[in-house]
């Protein structure tokens, strides 16, 4: 009877922890812990997101992406802070989060990191204040914009050179599928791995695990030992982005490489102008007067305008605005 | 007999089977899930042996 070996690593030979298709490579433990960092700084540099010596602001949420991120940047060495935006989002999803945060921070010797409580600073969860502004049904397009808004200010106040986001390659191929799809110019022209500061008050976003595949993040976090938050948000379930992934996943089972190929040639005729994107239109940008940001609908940004409707009274005085 | 778990849900399958077959038996996609068994992450041509408990972690999130 012939004894199967099973998958080997290529660097080694131990038995392989995980397998990638897409870039014919077995990895054991030790050398996929190698192997991820290495290539997640490759792509900082090729993107040229930051540089060894920037201050970066990593936004984590206890998921696996983020804490990936936060812990591969440590190891890189770069001179990175974490921000925890508490939303306030019940059935026990953002105090579990919270908490793997911390608990992530504190196993590795105190990492620094900053908590907004949305409710604290502003006077409202994001499900009390999706319930109160009447836009119960986006609630997540309420909660992107009041992180955008946090992050931005965050970034701002705390000089930091970018804000680095969990986004792996999957979120970034699906986005791109569901753009495509609907033949959105104005997101496709502007999805890539590095967003530039076009205002002193907007932060420069990076992407440093958008060539990492989602199934390589997992895989990353349970080798390393990374204690995440398993569930889902409650108000993503059903998000069509899933749906998505699935179809992405179906078209790599079939030939492997291919959510990469997508993506990469995407960003390929971009730089090289085989598809072009129509310029949007130069745009006279004004100062928020309520707290500075750049905005194109009269004085007040699209946050600010938030809190000025009469049905949000209820809500408590902004702290960021009280100084 | 192996057992595959995933959340709340647990299959029983004959042992002998690569992981990634045993993923398909459960009518899972392979691409969507990570296999551990005894508290370690396995690659999906792993062979299943008798008595395996497979806990399989979902890698897709909304975002």
């Amino acid at each position: 009877m012939s004894v199967r070996r099973g998958m080997r690593c290529r660097k080694c030979g131990a038995p392989a922890v995980i397998n990638m298709p897409q870039h014919k490579l077995a990895l054991c433990e030790e050398h996929y812990l190698e192997w991820v960092p290495a290539r997640v700084g490759q792509t900082i540099k090729r993107f040229r997101m930051f540089r060894p010596e920037d201050k970066v602001l990593v936004a984590v949420s206890g998921g696996k992406d983020s804490l990936a991120l936060w812990d591969i940047l440590h190891r890189l060495g770069y001179a990175v802070e974490g921000l925890y935006i508490d939303l306030g989002i019940g059935g026990g999803y953002s105090a579990q989060s919270k908490e793997k945060v911390q608990a992530f921070a504190e196993t590795r010797g105190g990492l620094p990191f900053r908590v907004v409580d949305v409710r604290e600073t502003y006077g409202c969860s994001i499900p009390e204040l999706a319930q109160r502004s009447r836009r119960g049904a986006k609630t997540c397009s309420l909660c992107g914009l009041v992180k955008r808004h946090i992050m931005n200010r965050i970034a701002y106040e705390g000089g930091f050179a970018a804000i680095a986001t969990g986004h792996n390659l999957d979120d970034e191929a699906a986005v791109l599928m569901q753009n495509t799809l609907h033949w959105q110019a104005g997101y496709l022209g502007r999805q890539a791995p590095v967003l530039p500061s076009t205002h002193p008050h907007l932060a420069r976003k990076v992407k440093p695990l958008c060539l990492m595949y989602e199934r390589e993040m997992a895989a990353y976090s349970l080798v390393r030992g990374i204690n995440y938050i398993y569930d889902e948000c409650p108000y993503s379930v059903g998000a069509k982005t899933i749906f998505y992934k699935e179809l992405l996943n179906q078209l790599e089972g079939r030939s492997p490489g291919a959510k990469l190929h997508f993506y990469l040639s995407f960003l390929k005729a971009k730089e090289e102008g085989t598809i072009r994107f129509m310029e949007e239109e130069e745009v006279q940008m004004q100062n928020c007067r309520r707290c500075g940001q750049p905005t194109t609908a009269g004085d007040l940004c699209a946050f600010c305008r938030l809190w000025e409707r009469p049905e949000m009274a209820v809500c408590g005085p902004a702290e960021e605005f009280e100084a | 007999m192996v057992k595959l778990i995933l959340r709340d849900k647990t299959w029983e399958l004959p042992a002998g089977m690569t992981v990634r077959d045993a993923i398909k038996k459960a009518g899972l996609d392979p691409h969507a899930v990570l296999a551990m068994r005894d508290g370690k992450l396995i690659n999906e041509e792993t062979l299943t042996r008798p008595g395996d408990v497979i806990t399989l972690i979902s890698v897709i999130s909304g975002g």
